[in-house]
């Protein structure tokens, strides 16, 4: 266990936090304000990658294919929220539940139609595909520190539109107590359709982001949106503080469970076993976490509002 | 008034109890017929598509109780069809094929990991369940994949069925059946009584209103714990059936997907019916079947389905059908 | 038989409850008033189990119940009526009943055998639904029900409990004149049966019912005495009575 490998699995977590924060920070705010389990949160996502893969093949830019993909993520994401979600707000959470997971099968086998089963790729930019000297010794690709970054820039802003706008009191104030805020005149529903179009985009933008290092396959929003949900539910349903929080935590633990758990499990136990435990408990080292939080904190570790 | 003979007071009660079961006897009746059917036919594809459709209809009656009844989101349950599988997979791997030990040992594992989990489940409310009980899910379908000596993630091929007292009883596809109809049969009337005893009653109540349920004096939450339970032991059953009937187990059997599709299942048939369940694991494995012959993306026209079913038939196609006869009727 | 001692309890910088010491004999009738926000609905919450306390004790029949969730005390006899109607919808009004007596009738992890069909039991909730006029309404389901009618189905509830004594949450709540003097002649027909706790707003029925009155004025009980005598305390007329007698 070297420092330099504590060192590149760190910035590993946090990455891998700062991509679960952009996917969580959407998913709370909808559950929130809106009270609706989005399970489709997962192939905005994917949705994302794909459609940056497609405009980087029809303009040959990064940042062509990234603003267009957002563009058209965003409508995408409108779309589906006029023709199907709309209709969803205030039914069951199992009705929520199945009519998204419906979605997930439609766009996951859609993407396998238009674009075919096999993974794709999204080249770096050129100026950012060099590496970062960290330590004499090792390396750390830049891109991977561009997408932390940018996501805590997009943290920053978020923070600053939530609880510094007029639009940003509506959409706390919404999470904490929908039906009050509707009470006091505020159109509900362009709140809704503004929280989850924006709620979209940040999906989109990870799923763009994160496109040149993972491969852009069909199902690629399924674990990560599992992740998420784990995220917000530690954190505090509604709250997007507690979603920042609990995405570094859950990046940091999930990352360095997994590439030092059979080492730790050396100390107690011999090689064999640890290596066979191992994985295991790496696997299931989060949801061991959010188990633990909801045993402390049945509500999360930051609930918003009366829910 | 003409005495009655002695034997027509149980009769009465009998036709009693049977009043307004006219769907689930039809459709018992039709599970009987299929054999016979299938002989004309293409014997054991239809033996096993029927076999695989009534040991989802017992995980969906599993599931029904504590979802239709309880308002219980699990998204878990396929770890109980895993259990039960792998408990069958893992002896059968150590050369124990014999079901009157394997059965026991499926729906004790199944019924403990339900208390376990559902001791702390049960703490939580509304969305907070739902991923609670994913998240046991996920943790019993990661444990089952990293368990190199049975397979990992590529799964176990048992050798043979299970043999019962020593006679290889289950070997044959048509009395594999038998047994599994027999099965179903029972946890429904299980279910049935259930739902209508004292424990069902306040099961019932609780659902509609825990907190004043709990002011009549019921400790809510040991009640719900005991569905689980029950409902945790109907999946390890129905995981045991699957790992005979397929002669195979893989951690594929515990993903969240399964659990979603028994939730589909339950919910396409009609939530707190429990022949409702029957329905849907019926109509699900069906559709599946007949779209995933039409073309490989069948997945784009099933997605599309369930979204309908949700916007527009409540109360699954019971629902539909209840509808459906009242409009036509003047 | 309910004895409430230096009960304390703040909702974040707002203390509801402020050091409420009260006692219930087991044959009186004890209406609790006070202003909206004084804290009556917290009252009956803290002691029937809702919410705990955060200082002091809770004595029921001689035992400690401060620590014992709602469910045991209920098991125990602490039988309380909610302020919104808090009945099972889809149940039948005779249903309703029947579970609380069921309750009250040994194990309900009994999975075998039809609870409906039990006629012990239904007799019971027979019994209560007629004691408050609502046999002809046995088999409605009680989301059907009138709202008066709802009322007087969580009286038969508490009354198949078999309570030790009944916490009454506002049972005039919303209801008209005519359902109120019902109630009233119901609740007189009771008294002496067991013990009750009555929060109501509605001085008539007060009046006309309660053996003593407690006045809970911001959290704090301002008086404790017969009808008459809190009637006439100036202190009492001033915060509150005087508004109210207007």
């Amino acid at each position: 266990m070297s420092t330099g490998l504590l060192l590149v699995q760190t910035l590993n977590g946090l990455q891998l936090g700062v991509l679960l924060f952009l996917i969580a920070a959407g998913l709370t705010l909808v559950f929130g304000v809106m009270d609706f389990i989005n399970l489709a949160h997962g192939v905005q996502y994917m949705l994302g990658a794909y459609l940056a893969v497609m405009f980087y093949g029809l303009t040959g830019s990064f940042i062509a294919a990234l603003v267009l993909a957002l563009a058209a993520a965003l409508a995408f994401g409108l779309l589906l929220e006029f023709a199907v979600f709309r209709h969803l707000y205030g039914r069951d959470h199992l009705d929520q539940v199945i009519a998204t997971f419906g979605i997930i099968l439609f766009l996951n086998e859609g993407v396998k139609f238009v674009w075919g089963p096999a993974p794709l790729t999204l080249p770096i930019p050129e100026f950012l595909s060099g590496s970062v000297v960290l330590m004499p010794g090792l390396l750390y690709p830049v891109w991977r520190i561009v997408v932390i970054a940018s996501g805590l820039v997009v943290a920053a802003g978020l923070y600053v539109l939530v609880n510094r706008t007029r639009v940003g009191m509506l959409v706390r104030a919404g999470a904490a107590n929908a039906a009050m805020v509707s009470a006091l005149g505020v159109d509900i529903r362009r709140l809704f359709m503004i929280v989850f179009g924006f709620g979209t985009m940040l999906a989109g933008f990870a799923g763009v982001m994160i496109a040149p290092i993972l491969s852009v396959e069909p199902g690629m929003g399924d674990t990560i949106l599992i992740l998420a949900f784990v995220v917000i539910v530690i954190g505090g349903i509604g709250s997007i503080r507690g979603a920042f929080l609990a995405a570094l935590l859950i990046g940091l633990v999930d990352t360095l469970g997994r590439s030092f758990a059979v080492d730790v499990l050396r100390l107690v136990m011999a090689p064999s076993p640890a290596r066979t435990v191992g994985p295991a408990i790496a696997s299931m080292l989060i949801y061991l976490l959010m188990a633990l939080v909801l045993y402390l904190r049945p509500t999360g570790l930051f609930p918003v509002g009366g829910r | 008034m003409p005495t009655r003979p002695p034997f027509a007071l149980p009769l009465l009660r009998l036709r009693g109890a049977l009043a307004g079961e006219a769907a689930p006897i039809a459709l018992f009746v039709a599970f009987a017929l299929v054999p016979f059917g299938a002989a004309l036919g293409a014997e054991a594809y239809i033996l096993d598509l029927a076999m695989r459709v009534m040991i989802f209809a017992i995980a969906a009656l599993g599931l029904d109780l504590i979802v239709g009844y309880g308002a219980l989101v699990s998204f878990g349950h396929a770890a109980f069809l895993g259990l039960g599988a792998y408990a069958v997979g893992i002896l059968s791997a150590h050369g124990i094929g014999e079901a009157l030990f394997a059965l026991p040992v499926a729906l004790v594992a199944a019924t403990l990991f339900a208390v376990a989990t559902g001791a702390l489940c049960l703490r939580t409310q509304g969305v907070y369940f739902i991923m609670i009980t994913l998240a046991f899910g996920q943790m019993a379908f990661f444990t089952a994949s990293s368990l190199a000596p049975y397979g990992g993630d590529d799964g176990l091929t048992i050798r043979a069925r299970d043999t019962v007292a020593g006679l290889p009883l289950l070997a044959s596809d048509r009395t594999l059946y038998c047994v599994v109809l027999a099965c179903l049969l029972g946890c429904y009337v299980v279910c049935r009584a259930l739902v209508v005893s004292r424990f069902g009653r306040v099961f019932r109540g609780a659902r509609e209103n825990p907190v004043r349920v709990a002011a009549l004096g019921f400790d809510v939450y040991r009640f719900q714990l005991v569905a689980y339970a029950i409902s945790g032991a109907l999946g390890g059953l129905a995981g045991f059936l699957l790992a005979n009937e397929t002669e195979f187990v893989s951690p594929a059997y515990m993903s969240w997907q399964r659990s979603g599709e028994l939730i589909i299942m339950v919910l396409l048939g009609g939530l707190g019916r429990l022949h409702g369940a029957i329905i849907g694991a019926i109509a699900f494995i069906l559709i599946e079947e007949w779209l995933s012959g039409l073309t490989e993306h069948w997945k784009m026209i099933f997605g599309p389905f369930l979204v309908a079913v949700v916007l527009f038939a409540r109360g699954g196609l019971i629902g539909a059908w209840t509808a459906l006869v009242a409009r036509l009727r003047p | 038989m309910l004895r409430l001692e230096g009960l304390r309890k703040s909702f974040g910088a707002l203390t509801v409850t402020d050091d409420v010491t009260l006692n219930i004999a087991a044959d009186e009738l004890h209406a609790v008033i006070g202003p909206n926000g004084a804290g009556k609905t917290t009252l009956i919450n803290q002691a029937c189990g809702l919410i705990a306390p955060d200082a002091g004790r809770i004595l029921f029949d001689g035992r400690d119940v401060t620590a014992l969730p709602m469910h045991a005390r209920a098991a125990l006899g602490l039988a309380r009526s909610f302020q919104i109607t808090s009945i099972l919808p889809s149940f039948s009004a005779l249903e309703n009943v029947a579970l609380a007596a069921q309750a009250r009738a040994g194990s309900s992890f009994r999975f075998f055998g039809r609870a409906d069909a039990e006629s012990a039991v239904n007799a019971r909730a027979a019994a209560a639904l007629a004691e408050v006029g609502l046999a002809p309404r046995a088999d409605i389901p009680a989301a059907h029900l009138s709202h008066g009618e709802k009322r007087a189905l969580e009286l038969a509830v508490a009354l198949a409990m078999e309570p030790k004594l009944l916490l009454l949450d506002e049972p005039m709540a919303g209801a008209g004149r005519e359902e109120s003097e019902r109630l009233v002649a119901l609740l007189r027909r009771l008294k002496g049966r067991f013990p009750m706790v009555l929060v109501e707003h509605d001085m008539t029925a007060v009046f006309a019912l309660a053996d003593r009155i407690s006045v809970l004025i911001y959290g704090r009980i301002l008086a404790s005495g017969p009808p008459d005598q809190v009637r006439a305390d100036p202190a009492v007329v001033a915060a509150y009575l005087g508004d109210e007698m207007e």
